[in-house]
């Protein structure tokens, strides 16, 4: 009850923010707009809806860790969060409040993406819906991050953090922009070390129905989502007790 | 009967003493004011009684449960205003009442009344629907406040209520905090004579993590040979 209590204020903090649905949302349309107009104009193996897509949803979701992470900075910044800690809120309280509100969003941003790519020329089929649910833990990957950066870093840093340095960098890393088997050496050794192009490889898998391929990128994903939010969950609370 | 007593209250980071063993004894219904200069350990000692910090040595019993072993308990019997105004900026002033309402655990029909309340007393109801962060400084210190007071708590801290704030808006809340005078206890920290002394049944002089003189005005006055509070807080903080 408190968890959830806690959960409903942290929403409307995020949905108030006209800037949150602008990025979160605004962003990845464009980009996919973008991609498939070039992709209309000079073909390219990769730009087709299809290969697009998963790629496309993975770059809006790690906006969702600018979100996170914003929150949680900016209520480290003001005493607000000090006044919590004197309230009967346990430590699992604050986890679950920061992390529900998110999941939400999440999925109907990856919806919202996979309608436009309806438009696009996306079949609408069963691995569709299959995508999104393989797409579920890279939610939880990029929400957990955002909760290690809030809790690392302060306002400033989480945006250029999160906002500059990982939206880019999970983009590029990820085989979205470009085919790593291209690049290859050590660029695709890193990529493939890291979740995104993991989570990128298990959504294109489900979409095109190779439902084997699915589950040992979806580990990678799995692995690093779990690691991480047991990470920021440990931060959070020794973070909160030193700034105190 | 004793609503705080705290025994050798000690806190250290790294090499400096911030709290020096505090020996400190507030009666129930007592507005207690702690006095100091920045860096003097009142909002340290503040975060300790408040359960946000442990104590490096000591204890305080909080209408008799103890911080370092029972701190859930403390909480349900405190609340806080910090220093900084500690608002949901996004959040109405309806929504930053309930949201504290519903966390110590009121339901939706006695946490609908006590907002109803608190925007009456508090006198909040013009801008009842108003995001927190388009509120004046006075409005938002209110605001917290009402926060602080909305689950009926028996002990309040109020960490520097009126810093920064102009002479009207410190008026204004000087008279709310006197309205609370007998019902509930209530810590303030303060470096300002002036609200020390109109406000307070008695007053802990603090400086360099140690308590220097506790008393009402006149015994701090006598205390001292001082004619003023100001006076004699110089000569305590000095000595």
């Amino acid at each position: 009850m408190r968890a959830m209590t806690f959960a409903s204020r942290n929403s409307k903090e995020i949905l108030r923010d006209p800037l949150n649905i602008a990025f979160g949302l605004g962003f990845p349309l464009v980009v996919l707009f973008l991609l498939s107009a070039i992709q209309a104009n000079i073909p390219v193996e990769l730009f087709v809806i299809d290969n697009l897509i998963p790629g496309i949803v993975v770059f809006g979701l790690s906006f969702i860790s600018i979100f996170s992470g914003m929150l949680i900075a900016k209520d480290r910044g003001t005493s607000f969060l000090m006044r919590l800690f004197t309230t009967p809120l346990s430590a699992s309280d604050y986890m679950m409040g920061y992390t529900f509100p998110l999941l939400p969003i999440a999925i109907l941003q990856m919806v919202i993406c996979f309608i436009a790519a309806f438009f696009l020329g996306l079949e609408a089929t069963a691995n569709v819906l299959l995508s999104l649910l393989v797409l579920m833990p890279t939610a939880v990957l990029f929400i957990g991050i955002g909760l290690l950066a809030g809790s690392l870093f302060n306002e400033k840093q989480v945006s250029g953090i999160c906002g500059a340095l990982l939206t880019n960098l999970s983009a590029w890393l990820s085989g979205t922009w470009f085919d790593l088997n291209l690049v290859g050496g050590w660029f695709k050794t890193i990529s493939y070390a890291l979740p995104f192009a993991h989570a990128v490889d298990a959504g294109r898998a489900a979409i095109s129905g190779n439902y084997a391929a699915i589950l040992p990128h979806l580990w990678w994903v799995i692995g690093y989502a779990v690691v991480i939010l047991v990470i920021a969950m440990v931060v959070f609370s020794k973070k909160m007790s030193g700034d105190q | 009967m004793i609503a705080i007593q705290t025994t050798s209250l000690t806190k250290k980071f790294r090499n400096k003493t911030a709290v020096d063993s505090l020996n400190l004894s507030i009666e129930q219904g007592e507005l207690f004011s702690l006095l100091g200069v920045n860096g003097a350990g009142k909002t340290t000692t503040i975060k300790m009684l408040t359960c946000l910090i442990k104590p490096t040595e000591g204890d305080a019993a909080i209408l008799g449960s103890s911080i370092v072993s029972e701190p859930q308990t403390v909480k349900k019997k405190i609340s806080v205003s910090p220093q900084e105004t500690a608002v949901a900026r996004n959040l109405s002033v309806k929504e930053n009442l309930e949201l504290v309402a519903k966390i110590f655990g009121f339901d939706k029909k006695a946490a609908d009344a006590k907002v109803e309340e608190m925007i009456e007393t508090f006198r909040l109801k013009e801008v009842s629907n108003s995001k927190a962060a388009t509120l004046s400084g006075g409005m938002q210190r209110r605001l917290s406040i009402a926060m602080a007071l909305i689950s009926d708590p028996q002990i309040l801290f109020l960490d520097e209520p009126t810093l920064g704030l102009d002479v009207i808006s410190r008026r204004e809340l000087w008279t709310t905090i006197e309205k609370l005078k007998g019902k509930v206890t209530v810590i303030l920290t303060t470096h300002y004579m002036e609200e020390a002394e109109a406000l307070s049944d008695r007053i802990g002089i603090m400086a360099e993590g140690k308590l220097k003189s506790v008393g009402t005005v006149p015994q701090l006055l006598a205390n001292t040979n001082a004619k003023t509070l100001e006076e004699a807080f110089v000569q305590l903080v000095k000595s």
